[in-house]
């Protein structure tokens, strides 16, 4: 016997497990853009930019260098293989 | 080549947002998955802990009194403590639960520390207004722990003690040696260096 609410749980499965892969692949970009726009708005931050002979650390350690790095760092190595695992998994319970 | 102060704030600021982001995309995820790879699984512990280990050179290289020591000296403790016991956790080693009451012990230790060993007032320097903003952030942060020892699957709670740990890191990043805040700087501070 099968019923429309039965037939439908799979279907609800998928959606969440859509949305929560969309979520993680948002959290390394959305970290980014927020270093992003932090060195857009406060521009004489990022030294790389105008380097007066500043010396390694006024040049590289920056908040907003070091939050895009952060960011780009969690998209690729840890929410990257995390979406393929949720994925799996939905693939091996679906 | 020694760092400036502000800058090992930011170095912890860039951790400490690590750890955040990791426990975030757990939140949403869940354990299950997230620890479906075993790298995976003692990542944030792993690092909540190699910060506590940090502490330590930041103690003996960046501080410049007692009070300032003992300060660093006991977040130090506590971080490597939580730390610990959530990676024990993630091995087996310990199995209670109530291990994870180290981590509002380390958050309340942590936030206390901040607020007395900061002496001038919120407004007196930048350093001074974060200090006592992280200090309560700290306090507030430890319920979020406290409660998910109750309600260890919460999605709420757990995505909530991330965005406080993110808070944190936003601070961090915001320090400056000497700074003004909201316009204030007292003549005691020194020169603002930029």
């Amino acid at each position: 016997m099968e019923t429309p609410f039965v037939r439908s749980l799979p279907r609800a499965e998928a959606r969440r497990s859509n949305r929560r892969a969309h979520a993680v692949s948002l959290v390394g970009p959305a970290t980014s853009a927020g270093g992003l726009i932090w060195a857009i708005l406060q521009p004489y931050r990022v030294t790389l930019l105008h380097p007066r002979g500043e010396t390694f650390w006024w040049l590289v350690i920056e908040p907003p260098l070091l939050v895009i790095v952060a960011g780009l760092v969690f998209a690729l190595l840890v929410a990257r293989p995390l979406i393929a695992d949720l994925e799996a998994r939905h693939a091996t319970s679906g | 080549m020694q760092p400036r102060a502000e800058m090992v704030h930011w170095f912890f600021g860039v951790g400490i947002l690590f750890v955040a982001l990791c426990l975030l995309c757990e939140a949403i995820v869940g354990t299950e998955v997230w620890r479906m790879r075993p790298w995976r699984a003692y990542l944030w512990p792993g690092l909540a802990f190699g910060l506590g280990v940090l502490l330590w050179p930041v103690m003996a290289f960046f501080t410049n009194s007692a009070i300032h020591m003992y300060a660093h000296g006991s977040w130090a403790e506590v971080l490597m403590l939580a730390g610990g016991s959530e990676l024990a956790l993630v091995r087996g080693r310990l199995t209670s639960p109530w291990w994870r009451l180290t981590w509002p012990l380390a958050f309340v230790v942590t936030g206390v520390a901040f607020i007395v060993h900061e002496q001038n007032s919120w407004l007196f320097a930048r350093s001074a207004f974060l200090h006592h903003t992280l200090g309560w952030t700290f306090l507030a942060m430890a319920v979020f722990p406290l409660l998910l020892l109750w309600r260890p699957s919460s999605t709420a709670l757990r995505a909530g003690l991330a965005l406080m740990i993110v808070a944190v890191s936003v601070q961090l990043f915001a320090d400056r040696d000497v700074a003004p805040v909201f316009g204030h700087l007292s003549s005691l501070a020194g020169e603002q260096h930029r």
